[in-house]
């Protein structure tokens, strides 16, 4: 089947369609999620205060001072969690790569965890297109 | 499902003692979520990788744990200090009992 343009544009309007739907009870689930992503923050953290800023962490990765680890959240996801990485002064720098899934646009926050005991906090907005991890197989 | 999984790693041959070098890990793994429908509309049941490890001559350098936010055919990419002439292996652990594990050898001048 050829696929015109009047199809194609059918096709885009169901998706805006899909994608609205959902939005009835976003107020109420956006504010849900957020308070799952702060308990999962708070489940690494603890009470710590979080210092806001330096996740482009520039560290001399030394026995002394050095990034344990480093965590990933994100607001909107059906699960706060991303990833944790934990590190050492073997690492030389504290710079990861991966690839995650993301549900909608969203803040993505990492959190760090420094060998002093200090955790900070930086975040970013990330726009989505299209959710990838929770569509139908 | 319980097929072996196929991982690439990417490690320098050589380094100087003490250069940082980069490695990559890239393995392959559906990392179903557990929070998709299937045609049914059944949940399809979580099946992902919980957890990478990486060791440097039995010593351990990295560890990783994954959530289902993970993308499918999970990337890793980090550094470590090239101290001696060995052997760094990577280790993938998960959810139906899932195993995979690669060495490669590296030479330290």
């Amino acid at each position: 089947m050829v696929a015109t343009r009047r199809r194609f544009l059918i096709g885009a309007g169901g998706v805006v369609l899909a994608t609205a739907l959902p939005d009835v009870s976003a107020h109420a689930q956006s504010q849900e999620r957020a308070a799952a992503m702060a308990a999962a923050i708070k489940s690494v953290a603890g009470e710590n205060p979080l210092q806001q800023g330096r996740i482009k962490i520039e560290s001399p990765m030394t026995d002394a001072d050095h990034v344990k680890a480093i965590h990933v959240f994100t607001e909107k996801n059906p699960q706060p969690n991303v990833a944790a990485f934990q590190l050492g002064p073997r690492a030389g720098t504290a710079n990861i790569q991966t690839r995650m899934r993301l549900a909608d646009t969203q803040l993505v926050v990492a959190v760090a965890e420094m060998s002093d005991g200090t955790f900070w906090r930086d975040e970013v907005e990330v726009v989505v297109t299209m959710a990838a991890c929770l569509e139908e197989s | 499902m319980a097929a072996a999984a196929r991982a690439l790693i990417n490690v320098p041959p050589k380094a100087r003692r003490g250069e940082v070098i980069g490695i990559k890990s890239l393995i392959s793994h559906e990392m179903e979520t557990g929070f998709r429908p299937n045609a049914t509309g059944q949940l399809i049941p979580r099946n992902i990788i919980k957890e990478f490890v990486c060791t440097y001559n039995g010593v351990e350098v990295f560890r990783a744990e994954f959530f289902p936010a993970v993308s499918a055919n999970p990337f890793v990419a980090f550094t470590t200090r090239a101290t001696e002439s060995g052997t760094i292996t990577m280790t993938w652990t998960g959810d139906n009992g899932f195993h995979a594990s690669e060495s490669v050898a590296i030479v330290v001048e």
